[in-house]
């Protein structure tokens, strides 16, 4: 049911961890629903240097928050704030149906650090 | 790389003395047991054997055996065949929460189509208090359904004291017998049921051949009309092959009963105790002594079960779970959430069934694989706690 990418970044997820000094910190999902994750961004000079997330849930929503590091490093924060739930499940050939909504949580996570880091910006 | 199956709740494997038993019959003998020349006699003869076999296994009478297509026709059978000809003397049926949706589906149909349906509450182990049946028995109950042993956590109802206590009140009782059979002694008149579904391919037999027993004397309108095959009850050319592989897999399942279960439970407990005892809040679900010799159930906190699952798969060892992420329908095991295990611990469970073909060497290997699964899922996870 699984894409054989889905599956190597299940097995070898890339970016895992949190950032101690993370300039923003998105959380998304609830584990009651069975999925949540926590993304941490580094911001410098207006990219990002450094993304990784925390997961709980199933093989898809572990996955797309390996994929999702992985396309976000290194872009700017507009660049970012453009990377949709599609693109991630794109870049994985695909997601099963079912997990197309309830597992592709990292784009909003990625949304939600940099939601964070904004405001924290904006109050300093 | 190590395949080890533990999932045979879902299924098992054929036995190789069941397919063998099977073969002549897709192609020596393939004639219509309702033929009168010797094609069909002897389709026939094996039909009535089979038939002989498997009531041997319940401690039943051959007439008392309606072959099905499996477990959940023979639930189908049994309550829209006594809810269909008792509609009349009353519209209440009993049954329990954790039943298999075969029984809580035709439960729903039958509630669309006019009957009473109530649903028994489970303790926190998974087990029915008989007082409750009793209780709920109106002058308007028809049928008692309790499955016998559950499919998800593998606790054994108290049957005996059910059927005494409905019958006592002149209710009729059926249980379903699909997870039970093979692992623990399953006999009719020790249980006291009217009805009891069994499946083949549970208990190492064939896929899409199953047995609905019923009581002598005790009467059900049939679902499926035609050429008046099995009494009547059940019309359809009979599949001989499948039936042949069910009576195998009976003979067997009698058989080996007292063998599998002793090495069933052996790797049971040695998989529960040594996976409590490595692994931290991890926890067992189900009852501690009522349950099925091959039943291991469990949960562990802060990682989600179709995650394990999928990691053990790739380590060659099949399991299940009743996360929700993992279902069809997303939604998180209603055994489960009877208990009253809280919501993100349900997506945390997993399900090991053994089967007779299991070893202890391989109970440690999934054991060892299990332990460093879930430290890599935990280490992962944004909700375990920081030490």
């Amino acid at each position: 049911m699984y894409s054989e990418k889905v599956m190597e970044h299940f097995s070898n997820p890339r970016n895992v961890g949190e950032i101690e000094d993370a300039d923003g910190i998105g959380e998304v999902g609830n584990p009651t629903c069975g999925d949540m994750m926590t993304i941490y961004i580094k911001v410098n000079d207006g990219k990002l240097t450094d993304v990784k997330f925390k997961t709980f849930g199933c093989a898809a929503a572990i996955a797309t928050s390996s994929m999702m590091t992985e396309i976000a490093k290194g872009k700017t924060i507009e660049e970012a704030l453009e990377i949709s739930r599609d693109d991630v499940a794109e870049s994985l050939d695909g997601l099963p149906p079912a997990k197309l909504h309830c597992s592709n949580l990292a784009a909003d996570g990625l949304h939600a650090a940099i939601e964070d880091y904004l405001n924290k910006s904006k109050s300093n | 790389m190590a395949k080890i199956y533990m999932d045979n709740s879902a299924t098992t494997k054929p036995d190789p003395e069941v397919v063998s038993a099977m073969l002549p019959y897709f192609n020596e003998y393939f004639g219509n047991a309702s033929s009168l020349h010797s094609f069909g006699q002897e389709a026939a003869g094996a039909l009535n054997r089979s038939r002989q076999q498997v009531a041997d296994l319940l401690g039943a009478q051959p007439d008392e055996i309606i072959f099905t297509s499996g477990g959940t026709e023979s639930d189908n059978l049994a309550l829209k065949g006594i809810a269909y000809l008792k509609k009349n003397a009353g519209k209440h049926i009993i049954t329990s929460v954790v039943e298999h949706p075969a029984i809580l589906n035709t439960c729903k149909n039958l509630q669309d189509n006019g009957f009473k349906v109530t649903y028994l509450p489970v303790d926190d182990q998974g087990l029915i208090d008989p007082n409750d049946v009793e209780d709920a028995i109106i002058d308007d109950t028809i049928l008692i359904s309790i499955m016998h042993a559950n499919n998800e956590i593998g606790t054994i109802q108290p049957i005996e004291d059910i059927s005494r206590l409905a019958h006592e009140k002149g209710v009729l009782v059926h249980t379903d017998a699909v997870q039970s059979i093979g692992k623990i002694p399953v006999n009719v008149d020790d249980l006291g049921v009217d009805m009891l579904s069994l499946s083949a391919h549970k208990i190492h037999g064939p896929k899409g051949v199953g047995a609905l027993y019923v009581r002598k004397g005790t009467r059900l309108e049939s679902l499926i009309h035609g050429g008046g095959h099995e009494r009547g009850k059940r019309s359809g050319t009979e599949n001989i092959p499948g039936i042949v592989g069910l009576a195998k897999a009976a003979e067997l399942a009698g058989q080996r009963l007292e063998k599998d279960a002793g090495h069933l439970a052996n790797l049971r407990d040695a998989a529960i105790t040594k996976i409590l005892g490595s692994i931290s809040e991890s926890y067992l679900n189900g009852h501690p002594t009522q349950r099925l010799p091959n039943n291991v159930h469990l949960r562990f906190s802060y990682v989600e079960g179709e995650s394990l699952l999928m990691m053990l798969n790739m380590k060659g060892v099949a399991v299940s779970t009743g996360s929700a992420c993992s279902s069809k329908s997303l939604e998180p095991s209603h055994v489960l959430a009877t208990l009253g295990i809280p919501p993100e611990q349900i997506h945390g469970s997993l399900r090991i069934t053994l089967g007779r073909e299991n070893t202890m060497d391989e109970v440690d290997y999934v054991v060892e694989n299990l332990v460093e699964i879930v430290t890599k899922l935990r280490a992962m996870s944004p909700i375990t706690p920081k030490n």
